[in-house]
């Protein structure tokens, strides 16, 4: 096991862990937001650099700093190594550059975005954005267009996180888009007239961090502070068959993978679960689900009106009342 | 020997063809190597050598051979890096247009000490006609019994291939450069891991710039002892330094290190003076990516000393009132260039050459570039230049590969040393609007 | 990549089948096998860089598809490597590409001068082609040879120290030239890409 100090809190980790996977055993404040890593997704991370931290020590055997701040999901721990981030000046300065960069060819147009809500980059620029943008230049335009034929992509709101081709790799194992071009000029595309379709394309949706990818069921349906998250499940053939269901009243609006604290699925599900299922008898629904405090999700209080529970205010998370 | 090594032999007529590249004493450091010295003996002479990367890091030759996994069961490879793409660099095309063989046989002895089977050379796409020269001299070393199996008889085989980029500044970026290679966009890897362990398809692999892979003929010829004597201190050996610019004679030089910069731009052997009587304004040393300085700074550093041709002296200072020695890209401005212009040329440059796989650089060049125009066409604002500063400096140290770092440098140290011509460029924007090159100096008062 | 790509155009397959010549194909599989097996993606720029050159000068998505097949690779990573690239054009070009450098050493050289004498010369802009397909203009960055300023480059001839004389010179040369210098005969994949 490898000791790990971070913001003055010493965890123990296996061999191999990187550092923000440590911070996440912690958890709380001092864990790095990620805009990019995904830890069900192989190759993932090291781009959006919003997980930046500074090595004060690099190790026990070689006790000194690092000049350069490091990507906390691609950086693995050693022995002794003692990490700041949230107690760091620089790294919360730089974070701050680097949400003010994610978000000057963004379209801020969350009023109108079926993500609004849910959205990392949202969370991001709440607690690291700067309040006014220094930003007075063009904006990168594209018109939004279907990738499949129940998939929506924003490529104006688009990060280049790859993490929807990185799945179209690994768990869709069909890759028909990705990255072209180059520089700012970058985007997701087909190239040719295509759309990425699969029994488990879907899931691009589910691993967008922001609202570049929609569910074209739900587009424009509710906002999803509106509706109930419930945990569900069915038989499937495909895919294990848990779900959260996004309800509004009986009627289910919007079926999806049951997304942790990160907002990373706990697995990954199948398209007929997702876009097909959009009735209660489909389904066995378990209970509301655990929604971050933080999140504006909790603001409906949904959860009180159908099951008793209290906000733990210490913890930062949602416990449900006995 | 005036210290000239690498291009000692350049004006004897036909060195590019093997025979005479072979009379003149060609490839006897390749029968040196392979027939009395071991890998770690040519390793070992290397680092003696102090040889520091030509392609613009100057990190130790020696140092970073001596890191590749010789545990390894994989297959070892050499990588030479021919993407010469820095603005204001073309030395290695001139060494591979006139010395191929120079460059072949320093790659032999090189991939011997690493013991790779298969080396490459990485070609800049634009330099597609140089795949015509390398290829000739690839078979001639072939039908020589060079390269290819059992070379001179003994035990080693080695196969080289010339590969062209397409385009892509960042794909001189090693492992962008391997990415690239393996047939894929040229994105730069996370380090680590480093090429020594898993680098050309995940095998190690070392990437060394085309000046680099030269001396190491040389090295071997004259010994690493002997060649760590030429040159001042740290920087050891000879430099090719391709000066261009407002300058008399543009062109690829090669110098000891250790020559003061002002002979190397007033001279008559290097770059003859500034064209046209005019006086020198800036000099960029390494590469449009180090930090400019103005004449003082360039000629004497701070201190007041002589500012000499070596990595040390060049970045004496730091980044206040120093700048780097780089890839010897040594671009001259004279008194009418606009630094607002060159600094927009440069900025523009790295957001046309971004991967744009990392936010800092992919968002960062690009809003860097649309400000420098502004302010070089009359369109700034007062509070454009902090602002400008202040994204270079969130760029800078904050990317997976030194691109950012890069792009970064030339206009935070345009704005440290010539503050008053952005200054200028916005509180007349009339005067820049109509007459956008230039010295503004003459529109003044 | 192109120099004014029409954000997010989608192509669309012509349905065209290329196919190399018998010799081209010949040499492909020798540049094929100087991988290591497994690894044959790695030709996938030398192969493009080819297929340009013997379909006309730019690729589309039929020319990408058939490489694509050479290769065993999915067509995507085809279109993700040709438009990261920007020697690969995807829209059509002339017969020569003239592509004038704009970075720093160009323009203290008066390169700038030369862009716009360019531009007027052909009556034509930068990613445009004259109206008899001869030529296409591109202003790219650095090409290297920064000591020989300002510098263009017509296919893979570089062209030095221009002047507008120069320029005269060099357009006229190459208007009069009933063929490519570099056509894509036999000789060219030879001369470019093979050791032997």
């Amino acid at each position: 096991m490898l000791r790990l100090t971070i913001d003055n809190i010493t965890v123990e980790v296996e061999e191999g862990t990187t550092i923000l996977n440590a911070a996440r055993k912690i958890g709380g404040k001092i864990v790095p937001p990620a805009m990019c890593y995904y830890s069900k997704l192989k190759g993932s991370g090291g781009k959006c650099r919003t997980c930046l931290v500074k090595i004060a020590n690099t190790s026990e055997m070689d006790p000194r700093p690092i000049p350069k701040l490091v990507p906390s999901c691609s950086t693995l721990v050693q022995n002794g190594m003692v990490v700041e981030n949230t107690i760091s000046e620089q790294v919360l300065k730089e974070r701050k550059a680097i949400t003010e960069f994610l978000l000057i060819n963004h379209p801020l147009d969350c009023p109108v975005c079926d993500q609004a809500g849910e959205c990392d980059l949202q969370n991001l620029s709440y607690e690291h954005g700067l309040e006014e943008t220094r930003y007075e230049e063009e904006r990168r335009e594209f018109a939004p267009i279907d990738i499949g034929e129940k998939i929506k992509l924003h490529m104006n709101r688009c990060i280049l996180c790859y993490r929807c081709v990185y799945t179209a790799e690994q768990i869709i194992n069909e890759r028909v888009h990705g990255v072209l071009y180059r520089g700012d000029k970058a985007e997701i595309s087909t190239f040719v007239e295509n759309f990425v379709e699969n029994d488990f394309s879907g899931n691009i949706i589910d691993v967008c961090p922001v609202g570049a990818l929609t569910d074209r069921t739900f587009r424009f349906k509710s906002r999803v502070w509106f509706t109930n998250p419930m945990d569900a499940h069915r038989n499937c053939e495909k895919c294990s068959g848990k779900v959260a269901l996004w309800m509004f009243g009986d009627d289910v609006y919007r079926v999806t993978g049951r997304k942790d604290k990160y907002n990373e699925v706990e697995e990954f599900i199948c398209n007929e679960c997702r876009f097909e299922k959009k009735k209660t008898s489909d389904w066995i629904i378990e209970g509301p689900r655990k929604i971050n405090r933080t999140s504006v999700i909790s603001q409906n209080h949904y959860e009180k009106l159908t099951k008793q529970s209290i906000i733990n205010p210490t913890e930062g998370k949602t416990e449900q009342q006995e | 020997m005036g210290g000239k090594i690498l291009l000692e032999k350049i004006n004897i007529p036909g060195i590019e063809t093997f025979d005479i590249y072979r009379k003149s004493g060609g490839y006897s450091a390749v029968e040196k190597a392979l027939k009395t010295m071991t890998p770690a003996e040519v390793v070992e002479e290397v680092r003696k050598s102090g040889l520091r990367g030509r392609g613009g890091a100057g990190f130790p030759t020696g140092m970073k051979w001596g890191f590749i996994d010789r545990k390894s069961e994989k297959p070892h490879y050499l990588i030479c890096n021919a993407d010469e793409s820095e603005p204001g660099t073309f030395k290695d095309r001139y060494l591979m247009e006139h010395l191929p063989h120079l460059l072949i046989e320093g790659m032999i002895c090189s991939a011997f000490a690493l013991e790779a089977k298969t080396a490459y050379i990485y070609i800049r796409g634009e330099f597609k006609y140089l795949i015509g020269i390398l290829n000739k001299a690839l078979s001639e070393a072939y039908a020589n019994g060079f390269l290819g199996k059992n070379i001179l008889g003994t035990s080693y085989c080695l196969d080289i291939y010339v590969h062209p980029g397409a385009g892509a500044y960042i794909c001189g970026e090693e492992t962008a450069l391997i990415e690239s290679l393996e047939g894929k966009r040229g994105n730069p890897r996370l380090k680590p891991p480093f090429p020594a362990f898993f680098g050309l398809y995940s095998c190690p692999t070392v990437v060394n710039n085309v000046e680099t892979l030269a001396a190491v003929t040389s090295i071997l010829n004259m010994g690493g002892d002997f060649y760590s004597k030429l040159g001042n201190g740290k920087s050891t050996g000879t430099k090719l330094i391709s000066a261009c610019g407002n300058i008399n004679k543009p062109g690829v030089y090669e110098i000891e290190m250790g020559i003061t910069v002002e002979d190397f731009i007033y001279s008559e052997k290097y770059c003859g003076g500034i064209k046209g009587g005019k006086n020198l304004k800036a000099v960029v040393p390494g590469g449009s990516s180090v930090p400019v300085l103005p004449a003082q700074l360039i000629l004497k550093t701070a201190s007041g000393q002589p500012r000499l041709m070596t990595y040390e002296s060049l970045a004496e200072g730091g980044f206040e009132t120093g700048t780097m020695l780089g890839s010897g890209g040594f671009i001259v401005y004279d008194e009418d260039q606009c630094m607002v212009r060159n600094t927009m040329s440069f900025a523009r440059f790295y957001h046309h050459e971004s991967c744009g796989q990392c936010s800092p650089c992919r968002e960062g060049t690009g809003w860097q570039e649309r400000l420098l125009y502004r302010i070089e066409h009359g369109l700034g604002r007062a509070k454009d230049i902090d602002l400008l500063a202040d994204i270079s400096k969130h760029i800078e140290g904050n990317t997976i590969c030194p691109l950012g770092d890069a792009a970064a440098w030339p206009v935070s140290s345009a704005i440290r040393h010539f503050r008053n011509e952005f200054e200028f460029h916005i509180e007349h924007p009339e005067i820049v609007k109509n007459i956008s090159h230039g010295n503004i100096d003459k529109y003044r008062k | 990549m192109s120099e004014n790509h029409n954000k997010h155009e989608i192509y669309k397959r012509e349905g065209k089948l290329y196919k190399f010549s018998d010799y081209t194909l010949k040499r492909v599989n020798e540049i094929i096998e100087r991988y290591p097996e497994g690894k044959q993606k790695s030709a996938l720029i030398p192969l493009l860089h080819i297929a340009q050159e013997e379909f006309g000068g730019s690729l589309n998505a039929d020319i990408m598809d058939y490489v694509a097949g050479l290769l065993s690779i999915k067509p995507i990573e085809v279109y993700e490597v040709a438009t990261f690239y920007s020697q690969f054009y995807l829209d059509n070009v002339g017969k020569y590409v003239i592509e004038i450098c704009q970075t720093g050493p160009c323009l203290a050289c008066g390169g700038d001068e030369m862009i716009d004498y360019l531009k007027t010369k052909l009556g034509i802009e930068a990613g445009e082609t004259t109206a008899d397909g001869i030529f296409t203009l591109k202003q790219v960055e650095c090409l290297g040879a920064c000591g020989y300023a300002p510098v263009m480059q017509v296919n893979t001839c570089f062209h030095e120290n221009l002047t507008k004389e120069r320029i005269d010179e060099i357009i006229d040369l190459y208007k009069n030239q009933a063929e490519k210098p570099q056509s894509n005969d036999e000789k060219w994949v030879e001369k470019f890409y093979l050791r032997k």
